[in-house]
């Protein structure tokens, strides 16, 4: 009997096809692939970076690129007012960067989800308290509370961390609780309810992969602002210290001698551009790809 | 012939995805004589909508209307330009949608609405000053009326979530309705509002039907409405018209075994006790069919010979089907 | 004994308002959705519920099994008082009450494979002892509801309508629960999809010897399979008792004007057509009286001013009409 079931032959789960809707968008694959190399330079930076970042050599002061008279071949980018090699610091400066952008975001994307998670479903005082304190921290302007908090906890890796994340945890809680709002009205939830579900259960195992998609997208976009705002911090000396390479203090660096010595600014600030760029686009298709209506 | 408003003849519209070819509406002959309500009766995916979207010239992309006449009163509507296609929606034939909330706009009030089309259509007013806008004015509470919602002058002010489900249906209807078109068709004008309600709308188009003399193209899929407003009765299955003819005669003998597995699905309360008897199955995928009778993985009726194309065939003095068991019956 | 018995059972629910308007004293606004509701449903029973949209029939379902918590009222089921129920009781009552929702799309998650969902009251209430077990109880019911063994790990969205409310189906009764909220379960589907929908619940009632609450709008439907009937308005029921003397003799005015409303395939145009005038009232200011006088053609001055008890008017029928007793009907004065 021929029965013609109107069901495609292979399971493929949602989060599967979403993933090969991304793969067809190419610009989107493009700017994946940069924030990979990113990665893996940061990674495998030791390996990957021509000299010791650190290494200074006042014979090479100022010391411009390669392709410029002057320049050498085996300090391509040129060096910074202490002799130290630009393309070695912007390889060891990712580490920064990267590091702090997904410690950041992955702290508040966990503090996020739970907030929202718990303030969408559970209502009452507990949305009350959430919400209040979301709306209080939005208030706050970011950067001069962060520079505030630096200064009172001293600069330090995990400070930066902390201050950086003491708020942004409000942005996927925002998302997630609006999504859960939504889903919570939905009937499969309520049908866990009908069949005994706890509230964790219900929070956890209906709820959250459904409110997952949009949570992922903000995350990378937020990540790409992390990384701005810890080059801000770095520019302004609050953020990693010297020696140790950051983006945004080696822009800072350059500050003094960007007329004689333009590039020691300029590579890290184009590097800084390129992630952060690279971050955008990605996500961009990120969303398209998770945006169901885009989905057939 | 004469007597046709709306001749459509091989009209084929197919979406391209990225499963493949979807072909959602496959040679369907349509024809809306002048003053009749003409019923159009199938399930999801069976095409209905998506015929007279084509109609409408409304396929947007993916879908694409592959092939096929469409004359509208004598003229080829396939062969206008898009401006030209724009002037006839509106003014000749008109559309009222399933979901009222979301066709109406809802920044703008119903009179703006209403102004709306005429604006656009209506050649008998006044150039333009006060004369345009009273004549205007006078029509759209002249619609209100005729759609039966009172007070018009005050709900013309109004925004459509000021207004029940059932109203919101009627302005609808009264916008289609603006410009006197020829041919309204109402795409399930009634399957979201409540028994009582939908009574009064469907009362409403017949009623107005009636005294306007235009035709009406009510595409439905409850049988029991067609039954009750409609003249005629075409039958959709998977892109195809597998039935028509006159309403009653249709209904009462179906010839069609769809049609006829439609009408026993239909619970009753005469049929309590007795096990209804459903169509198996559903309906097939419309990616790359088989050139076969469209209904016979689920047809308790089917044969070797309904593997190769099946046509439709005379089954009556008005009526035609799409099964090779008509031509058995007569033999 | 009845298996369920609701007494009294009301769902309120009160506007939002912000601090100032209750500073203020601004009285509250309360929406009567369902309100003082009785009635019984014997076990092996169908009870039809029906009413148009607004009227609180899904909220009653809902409210009988806890979903939305009722105001007031009490409802009990196997002796058990299940509004008095604790959390953990009431867990273990679950399982024995279950509900049909209506949107084959929203109610099931979409992250979830049939075999988990259909799978996620086995474990709940720890009704199968190993994974192998789930996996066997969820294979045995899926194939008793029309769904292929190849199906279970497939996602909600790969299915159609039907098959998605065979899995809602299958959900619903793996637990063996005794009792059904069918809440509108077949009013999203195509025409001969419901009716294979509604074949499979009647075998499945047979077989396993259920009791369901069949919510509709659709008097066709409930005609055909229900054994009683209760007519809902605005919260409230306007009129209970066996199908057959409800469709034949409807003594509420709103019940025959429902009925002459159904476009009807078999006898189109041989009936007369009562006409409802107006829209259902907002149920935040329901109207005085009887909350039907503002529609019904029989309305006289009384009906504004006094709500109608409700009386009986055969054998286990009841209405709730002030001029019952002058045996009017809207539907008699068909011309022969």
């Amino acid at each position: 009997m021929t029965m013609t079931a109107d069901t495609p032959a292979a399971s493929e789960s949602i989060f599967r096809r979403n993933l090969s809707n991304f793969a067809a968008n190419r610009l989107a694959m493009a700017c994946g692939l940069i924030v990979v190399l990113f990665a893996v330079m940061a990674v495998f930076a030791p390996w990957i970076a021509p000299h010791d970042p650190n290494e200074t050599d006042l014979f090479r002061r100022l010391q411009p690129p390669a392709w410029i008279a002057g320049g050498e071949w085996s300090f391509v980018l040129g060096c910074d007012a202490l002799g130290r090699d630009i393309l070695s610091r912007i390889i060891y400066g990712a580490r920064i960067s990267i590091f702090i952008g997904l410690a950041v975001i992955l702290v508040a994307t966990t503090v996020g989800i739970l907030a929202g998670l718990a303030a969408g479903y559970l209502r009452g005082w507990v949305d009350v308290v959430i919400s209040r304190l979301v709306d209080i921290l939005l208030g706050f302007p970011y950067l001069i509370f962060a520079i505030g908090l630096m200064a009172m906890m001293g600069p330090g890796l995990w400070n930066i961390i902390l201050a950086l994340a003491y708020k942004e945890w409000v942005i996927p809680a925002r998302v997630v609780r609006g999504e859960t709002l939504v889903t919570r009205e939905l009937e499969y939830v309520e049908a866990a309810r009908a069949l005994g579900a706890s509230r964790t259960h219900i929070m956890l195992r209906e709820i959250l992969p459904n409110v997952l998609s949009p949570v992922i997208v903000v995350a990378t976009i937020r990540m790409a602002h992390v990384i701005i705002l810890e080059a801000s911090l770095s520019f302004l000396g609050l953020g990693v210290q010297p020696p140790t390479a950051s983006w945004g203090s080696m822009v800072s660096d350059g500050r003094a001698f960007i007329l004689e010595a333009w590039w020691v600014s300029t590579f890290p600030g184009l590097a800084i551009l390129l992630l952060v760029l690279a971050i955008n686009v990605a996500s961009q298709g990120l969303r398209d790809a998770f945006d169901p209506r885009f989905s057939e | 012939m004469t007597d046709a408003l709306l001749e459509v003849r091989g009209l084929r519209t197919v979406f391209e995805t990225r499963a493949g070819r979807v072909c959602a509406v496959d040679g369907v002959d349509v024809e809306v004589r002048r003053g009749e309500c003409l019923g159009i009766v199938g399930e999801s995916g069976s095409g209905k909508s998506v015929t007279f979207a084509s109609v409408m010239g409304l396929v947007r992309a993916p879908g694409r209307v592959e092939g096929g006449t469409v004359l509208f009163d004598g003229r080829d509507l396939r062969a206008l330009t898009p401006a030209g296609m724009r002037a006839v929606r509106g003014r000749d034939i008109a559309m009222t949608m399933q979901d009222a909330l979301t066709a109406l706009n809802p920044a703008l009030t119903v009179g703006e609405q209403i102004a709306e089309v005429l604006e656009a259509h209506d050649e008998t007013l006044p150039a333009r000053g006060a004369a345009r806008r009273a004549a205007i004015r006078k029509t759209s509470v002249d619609m209100l009326g005729l759609v039966g919602i009172p007070s018009a002058e005050t709900r013309l002010k109004q925004y459509p979530h000021e207004f029940s489900g059932g109203m919101r249906q009627r302005i609808m209807i009264a916008i289609a309705l603006a410009c006197r078109p020829k041919l309204l068709i109402a795409d399930e004008p009634t399957t979201a509002l409540d028994v009582t309600i939908q009574a009064q709308v469907l009362e409403l188009i017949s009623d107005i039907r009636a005294r306007l003399g235009m035709s009406v193209a009510l595409i439905t899929h409850d049988l029991g409405v067609v039954a009750e407003h409609c003249d005629r009765v075409m039958v959709m299955y998977a892109g195809q018209v597998v039935e028509e003819g006159p309403t009653a005669e249709v209904i009462g003998a179906p010839r069609h075994p769809y049609t006829q597995g439609l009408l026993a699905s239909i619970p009753r309360p005469g049929l309590r006790g007795q096990p209804i008897h459903p169509i198996e199955g559903q309906v097939p995928d419309l990616i790359d069919l088989p050139p076969q009778c469209r209904f016979y993985s689920r047809c308790a009726q089917r044969r070797d010979a309904c593997l190769a194309p099946v046509d439709m065939r005379a089954a009556g003095p008005l009526r035609r089907a799409r099964c090779i068991l008509i031509g058995e019956d007569e033999a | 004994m009845s298996l369920l018995k609701v007494e009294g059972l009301s769902k309120h629910y009160e506007g939002r308002h912000s601090l100032l308007e209750r500073m203020t004293g601004r009285p509250h606004t309360v929406v009567r959705a369902v309100n003082d509701i009785d009635l019984s449903v014997e076990k092996g029973e169908i009870l039809g519920l029906i009413g148009e949209s607004g009227c609180g029939k899904s909220t009653l379902g809902r409210a009988i099994l806890r979903l939305h918590e009722p105001t007031k009222g009490k409802v009990t089921f196997d002796g058990t008082d299940v509004t008095a129920l604790d959390a953990a009781q009431m867990k273990a009552m679950r399982r024995r009450m279950q509900i049909i929702f209506q949107d084959p799309y929203a109610s099931l998650n979409p992250r979830r494979t049939v075999a988990e969902i259909v799978g996620l009251p086995l474990r709940l209430h720890g009704l199968a002892r190993t994974e192998a077990e789930v996996r066997e109880k969820v294979a045995a019911i899926c194939a008793r509801v029309g769904l292929k063994p190849g199906q279970l790990d497939r996602y909600p969205h790969q299915f159609s309508g039907g098959q998605r409310q065979r899995i809602g189906i299958a959900r619903a009764l793996v637990s063996h629960p005794e009792f059904i909220v069918c809440d509108e379960p077949v009013s999203a589907l195509d025409v001969s999809i419901q009716a294979q929908i509604i074949a499979l619940l009647l075998e499945l009632k047979r077989e396993m010897g259920l009791t369901y609450l069949f919510i509709s709008h659709d008097i066709s439907v409930i005609g055909y399979l229900a054994d009683r009937v209760a007519v809902m308005y605005l919260g409230e029921i306007v009129e209970m008792g066996p199908v057959e003397q409800v469709l034949a003799n409807p003594r509420h005015p709103y019940t025959q004007s429902l009925m002459s409303a159904v476009p009807e395939v078999d006898h189109a145009g041989r009936r007369k057509r009562v006409r409802l005038t107006g829209d259902l009232p907002s149920p935040l200011k329901p109207p005085s009286g009887c909350k039907f006088h503002t529609r019904c053609p029989l309305a006289t001055e009384a009906c504004a001013r006094t709500a109608p008890k409700t009386e009986t008017v055969g054998p286990g029928h009841s209405a709730a009409c002030l001029r019952l007793a002058e045996n009017l009907s809207l539907l008699d004065e068909v011309p022969a």
